[in-house]
């Protein structure tokens, strides 16, 4: 722990530390372009030159390790004169387009300029200009501006996995971009945008459409995939501009995936903004009072056991709550929130990421079953390739299931049930690998349990936690990969079959023969449409896809960034965002509709406002009691041990941009599936 | 003794006689006031009168969309909304100005970059109605096209000091 005095204030600092980060400490302020806390250093800049004491020049703080007995000038008249010289010739070659420019008031290149730099300039020759590299369609290139920091090489090279992005040529020749032509094919490119600081790498998608200073920030969770990403919304004037990452160590660090940041341009097409009744066979808009009169006319006296309930993949807590309870006075059991048919709702240790996603920083050995996570949570995937990276390839990481590219080392053991029988008795390689570690993790995706035989795999998966010593003491290294945001929130809330209930398929199934006459889809997009065509359809959502055609009654809802709504993640970490923006319409939030239906049906639920929802949250699951803290799940017994298919796991998710009637209606996406699927055509007739 | 003096003028009408001078002496001077409209005032090259968006001589808008003048506007009264061009340039769909709101400070003619927006020389723009005082894009440069020929004189004008 080396002992430094910066500016006369004496600090501590781990081994290892900087000097930037002991000034840091000390709560002084170093100005630096290519130092970025969660990539490696590169020195390159010289930004955050300090004074030290007995060294001939002022050293670069960034590169300098800490150590004791230092003496640290940060404000000198050398520091200042240091700052003033670098800053100078980092705008020797920068041009002046700064009102033309995305990054124009949130650009660490003005910020800084306008604090350390000149007044003037004293350079009259003239400025060099380089040529735009193309980067795909989410990042847009005006290298002119670009400074030379290097961090989007090493972002991509390090976090990203794709070393793609280079530094060519050398001195004032010397230009950032691609070595070869060739588009950033990675689920975390929009990182780069954020990287960048100054205006050379820009959001393509965001261009020239708003300024940082008219956006009005509301914090919120991403609910694209299960993992719960903490973001920013920017909206202005009744629109949502943009989404940024919020930091947050334990889940997303602060990046985000391009489906989280680029998606929202589908919340302005294909919207429900008015409810509909189909009447003579085609939807007509009609008033809420004509919709809840056409449900209040099929429900009224029908049998609760013929209505059932299917909650989507993007649902907010609240309104699952709210249907649950009306399904309940309706007296129907058939409720569910798995959509995909996947076996999981047993214990709660059976169905979440029980070691966190932080915890995969300890983790020593991982043995991935049945999900392509670089497709179905890339922020995962990441923080897996860290701590591969970390380790320095010391985390071994196996793979049943498809094939597909993890960015890092890995070893590819099998396709499916087989591979896990033989880890299971031992006789495979990675069973050595395994028994040596001492904090193993296992990763089931839904692939190996939306099968039939979903519960026999959870059971197999279960024994190899158990055999590999994966849960021990506070370490439990069995982690389920949702795919849904809604879903552990749903099992939580215990959006499932009630006694003599229906799950999923045997809802459709029910529909498709008329013993079930009443569906009643909350955002559910992903069912098979075609089994409910003798059913009468509710659908309430945001999005007019697959299950709007469907409906015989539309009710409007909101969209998660234009309501107030509880989401737990897949560690099962509830996370409350804000709303951001009014919905658009007669739309409104979709608990409340659920309640205002209730009152049509004279079954009036007891809660007039959302906290009242909330507290009926709390009583249904401890989970919601405590907001952004993982609760530590039971280790009990689950899974029905039996035989398990030859078939081999596949993947729910086939193309990672388009997973949700939102991201299907973006063009953003329906770009970069152009861009980076490979087979997107044959996924257009499919 | 001042009654008698008062008396005296009051008699002779001397108040009635020395204000006649002065008529008559004025008769003889050059006219202050002048036969509006027909006749104006000077105005000083940083009169800030109604707005404008300039064009550059080649016909190219001056206008980037930075959006500093929306920034400034201590009214609120310009409302700009951008889009790339087909030729990837940064400029406006829309840039409003609601004549009603502006309070003629002329932040925006400072705050703007290119000189794009400009408060020109014309101060007579009355109207029959409000909605003819929300100014848009195409009045706006309709303006700067009427006008181009003063506002460059007056932008020079007023350059050295600057």
């Amino acid at each position: 722990m080396p002992k430094l005095t910066v500016d006369g204030i004496e600090v501590e600092v781990e081994a290892g530390a900087t000097v930037l980060q002991a000034c840091e400490e000390a709560g002084k302020e170093i100005p630096r372009f290519c130092y970025h806390e969660r990539l490696s250093i590169a020195g390159n800049c010289r930004m955050c030159l300090v004074e030290m004491e007995r060294a001939p020049k002022p050293v670069a703080s960034c590169a300098m390790p800490a150590a004791d007995g230092m003496v640290i000038k940060t404000d000198s008249d050398l520091v200042k004169k240091a700052r003033n010289g670098v800053m100078e010739f980092l705008l020797i070659n920068h041009p002046l387009d700064c009102p033309i420019c995305d990054q124009g008031g949130e650009c660490d290149l003005q910020d800084q300029a306008m604090a350390y730099g000149f007044d003037s300039s004293r350079y009259a020759e003239k400025k060099r200009a380089v040529k735009d590299k193309e980067l795909g369609p989410i990042v847009k290139t005006i290298m002119t501006r670009c400074i030379h920091c290097t961090r989007c090489v090493r972002f991509s090279e390090e976090v990203a996995g794709v070393g793609t992005m280079g530094a060519v040529y050398r001195g004032e020749d010397t230009e950032v971009g691609p070595y070869i032509e060739a588009s950033i094919n990675s689920e975390l490119s929009g990182n780069l945008v954020d990287l960048c600081p100054v205006g050379a790498l820009t959001s393509k998608p965001y261009a020239f459409t708003a300024r940082p200073w008219e956006l009005k920030k509301t914090d919120s969770v991403d609910v694209m995939d299960a993992v719960g990403s903490n973001i920013r919304i920017d909206a202005r004037t009744g629109e949502v501009m943009r989404v940024l990452p919020r930091t947050n160590e334990d889940i997303n660090e602060e990046w985000i995936s391009d489906k989280t940041r680029y998606a929202i341009d589908g919340l302005k097409r294909q919207r429900l903004d008015r409810p509909y009744v189909r009447k003579d066979g085609k939807l007509q808009p009609a008033s809420w009072d004509e919709a809840f009169a056409a449900i209040k006319a099929k429900v009224s006296g029908l049998d609760g056991k013929k209505i059932a309930a299917l909650a989507g993949d993007t649902v907010d807590c609240e309104s699952m709550t709210a249907l649950k309870d009306l399904m309940g006075k309706l007296g129907s059991p058939n409720l569910d929130c798995r959509q995909d048919g996947s076996k999981i709702g047993g214990p709660r240790a059976s169905y979440i990421f029980n070691s966190t996603i932080a915890g995969i920083d300890e983790a020593d050995a991982c043995l991935i079953v049945g999900a392509n996570v670089r497709a179905e949570a890339p922020i995962i995937n990441s923080r897996l390739r860290k701590r591969w990276r970390t380790t320095a390839g010391d985390f071994k990481v196996g793979i049943i299931g498809e094939k597909w590219d993890p960015t890092y080392k890995n070893d590819y053991l099998g396709a499916g049930p087989e591979t896990l029988q033989e880890i299971l008795d031992g006789k495979h390689e990675f069973a050595k690998v395994l028994k040596a570690s001492e904090k193993p993790m296992i990763i089931v995706g839904m692939g190996a349990l939306n099968r039939e035989d979903g519960d026999a795999v959870l059971a197999a998966t279960r024994a190899i936690a158990e055999k590999y010593g994966m849960v021990s003491g506070e370490w439990n290294g069995f982690n389920v990969l949702h795919t849904a945001a809604s879903r552990v929130g749903g099992l939580d809330l215990g959006f499932v079959p009630g006694e003599g209930g229906l799950a999923t398929n045997d809802i459709l199934d029910g529909a498709a023969k008329g013993d079930i006459e009443v569906v009643y889809l909350l955002g559910a997009d992903e069912v098979d449409m075609s089994k409910l065509e003798k059913a009468f359809v509710i659908y309430q959502g945001a999005m007019g896809d697959a299950g709007a055609q469907a409906a015989d009654v539309i009710l409007p809802g909101a969209a998660y960034t234009e309501k107030n709504g509880t989401y737990v993640n897949t560690e099962g970490r509830a996370q409350q965002g804000w709303r951001a923006i009014f919905p658009v319409g007669d739309a409104r939030e979709d608990w409340a509709i659920v309640r205002a239906l209730s009152g049509a049906l004279d079954l009036t639920l007891p809660y007039n406002n959302i906290d009242a929802v909330r507290s009926r949250m709390v009583e249904l699951s401890p989970t919601f009691a405590s907001l952004n803290v993982p609760t530590k799940a039971e280790w009990t017994d689950f899974g029905v041990s039996g035989d398990m298919k030859s078939d081999g796991f596949v993947s729910p998710v086939r193309n990672f941009y388009m997973t949700d009637p939102i991201s299907r209606a973006s063009v953003t996406m329906a770009k970069c599936t152009e861009a980076f699927v490979k087979d997107a055509a044959a996924e257009k007739v499919a | 003794m001042s009654f008698i003096d008062r008396t005296a003028r009051s008699f002779l009408l001397a108040e009635l006689v020395s204000g006649m001078a002065l008529t008559l002496k004025y008769m003889f001077k050059p006219k202050v006031t002048i036969n509006y409209p027909y006749e104006k005032g000077p105005l000083s090259p940083r009169f800030r009168g109604e707005h404008a968006l300039r064009r550059y001589p080649n016909g190219e808008e001056r206008c980037i969309a930075c959006k500093l003048c929306e920034a400034i506007c201590p009214a609120q009264a310009i409302t700009i909304e951008v889009e790339p061009r087909n030729d990837g340039s940064r400029r406006t769909t829309r840039y409003d100005i609601d004549m009603t709101k502006c309070i003629y400070c002329g932040f925006c003619e400072e705050a703007c970059p290119v000189d794009a927006i400009v408060e020109g020389p014309n101060f007579e723009f009355a109207t029959e109605n409000r909605e003819e005082l929300f100014y848009d894009k195409d009045k706006l440069l309709a303006n700067g096209e009427r006008w181009e020929a003063e506002l460059a004189a007056r932008l020079e004008a007023d350059a050295p000091y600057r």
